[in-house]
């Protein structure tokens, strides 16, 4: 009984305070952060026909690392994401990996792409060489900033008094999905360029 | 008792975010436009830096901050680049104007790190451009101090909008005449225009093509003002601009 007690008047504090409103807005960081992180996903893929393009003038004996870019980039572009991703282990999952796959076959053209002095003195070459460095350290920026805030959001779903809350206001509030810590070794091998 | 096992997992949980809270980067403050923690700028170019960025800033309300480092404190100059600039909050708040000179002689390394805002002007490729043409060059001879003289006018040209602050290479190597074409396209463009803008009444349509100039937004910005107390407007930063090392 007593127990029942302190967490109402617990409740009462954190109502009277702040934490009402925390579910709403954390999850509409976590939308919007989750945004940023398809908008540099997408703005690789945009990249990608004028690189492909470009390498293939110079580098013709490296057909197969160009397919393999070109078709991970249409597996990538082409998977439809649910609207439900950020709740949905599989779909994220799923998209996760696709972009993974990308990024491990585009980090094999840059290597190969060293082999061709030709192609890494081409201007056009080395102006998408830094946009695609540029995306690459922006998908990164954009990948912790959506890990950080769903760690926020879900420590507030789970913990106290946040938990409270949300059982009582927010009942639909789901703990949300977020990207694996192995990043690093999933993009391997880097895009490194100097 | 399972509010208590709660309240356990509760304190688990704050205890991992604390955890990664403690392991921030320990920037240097923000004294000023030019932060040269790891003395490489002499007192008087460090004031003519200053200078120029402020009136930059008076002039556009972007903010470009040049700024030195002892140590990387083990982080990749990409991961403290931007956290840099979000501490700092270099640039407009919610325009994110704002961009970095960071250089780290200690682990030979330098960055451009531009605001999401000024992303669309000093692009990643003119960013690099300015790297390696302005400021690895001068590094490699020992000039701290000219290269990054240098590299920040040819930032600041580059925002302002000046096409001659850094050349991007050609892009095909045709060796034949890099003068002529461009001087005949140009010679071809400005007939172009004025037979255009005769036959429009004013003919006032042609500056504003050939002169991006300064965007007079006013107000607003930094706390900018007759004596510099500089402080950042509170702009953010997500990964934009290019790196180098020397």
């Amino acid at each position: 009984m007593r127990f029942r007690l302190i967490a109402a008047l617990l409740m009462a504090v954190s109502l009277s305070g702040c934490g009402v409103n925390d579910v709403p807005r954390l999850d509409e960081e976590v939308k919007a952060a989750w945004s940023q992180v398809q908008n540099q996903y997408q703005r690789r893929a945009d990249l990608i026909p004028n690189l492909v393009e470009t390498v293939k003038g110079y580098a013709t004996q490296e057909q197969d690392t160009l397919v393999k870019v070109t078709e991970a980039r249409a597996k990538a572009t082409s998977m439809q994401i649910p609207k439900d991703i950020l709740e949905n282990p599989e779909a994220f999952k799923k998209f996760e990996q696709s972009q993974g796959a990308l990024s491990s076959a585009l980090g094999r053209l840059m290597v190969v792409s060293e082999k061709y002095p030709d192609l890494k003195s081409n201007q056009n070459f080395m102006a998408l060489q830094s946009q695609l460095e540029g995306t690459e350290n922006r998908i990164a920026v954009a990948r912790k900033d959506y890990v950080e805030t769903v760690q926020r959001y879900n420590v507030n779903l789970r913990s106290i008094p946040g938990r409270w809350i949300a059982a009582i206001m927010y009942p639909d509030a789901k703990v949300r999905e977020t990207f694996s810590a192995s990043e690093a070794a999933q993009e391997a091998p880097k895009v490194k360029f100097n | 008792m399972k509010s208590l096992r709660a309240l356990a997992a509760a304190l688990v949980v704050a205890g991992i975010a604390f955890g990664v809270a403690a392991a921030e980067i320990a920037f240097p403050p923000l004294t000023g436009r030019v932060v040269d923690q790891a003395h490489v700028l002499s007192a008087q170019a460090a004031e003519g830096l200053r200078a120029r960025l402020q009136a930059h800033e008076e002039a556009t309300s972007q903010q470009v901050v040049v700024a030195t480092v002892s140590s990387l404190q083990g982080q990749e100059i990409e991961d403290y680049g931007y956290q840099l600039g979000r501490a700092w909050g270099i640039g407009q708040k919610g325009k994110n104007t704002g961009a970095i000179l960071l250089v780290a002689p200690t682990e030979r390394r330098l960055r451009i790190e531009v605001g999401y805002g000024l992303e669309g002007t000093l692009t990643d490729a003119l960013s690099r451009a300015i790297i390696e043409s302005k400021i690895t060059p001068a590094f490699r001879a020992g000039q701290m101090e000219q290269g990054i003289v240098a590299g920040t006018e040819a930032m600041l040209g580059v925002l302002r909008g000046d096409p001659d602050a850094v050349k991007l290479p050609p892009r095909r190597s045709n060796q034949e005449d890099p003068g002529a074409i461009p001087f005949v396209v140009i010679l071809v463009l400005f007939a172009l225009f004025r037979f255009m803008s005769r036959n429009r009444r004013g003919g006032g349509g042609i500056w504003p093509i050939f002169l991006p100039g300064p965007t007079w937004r006013g107000g607003g910005g930094g706390r900018g003002g007759g004596f510099d107390n500089f402080g950042g407007g509170g702009g953010s930063f997500g990964g934009g601009g290019a790196s180098g090392r020397w």
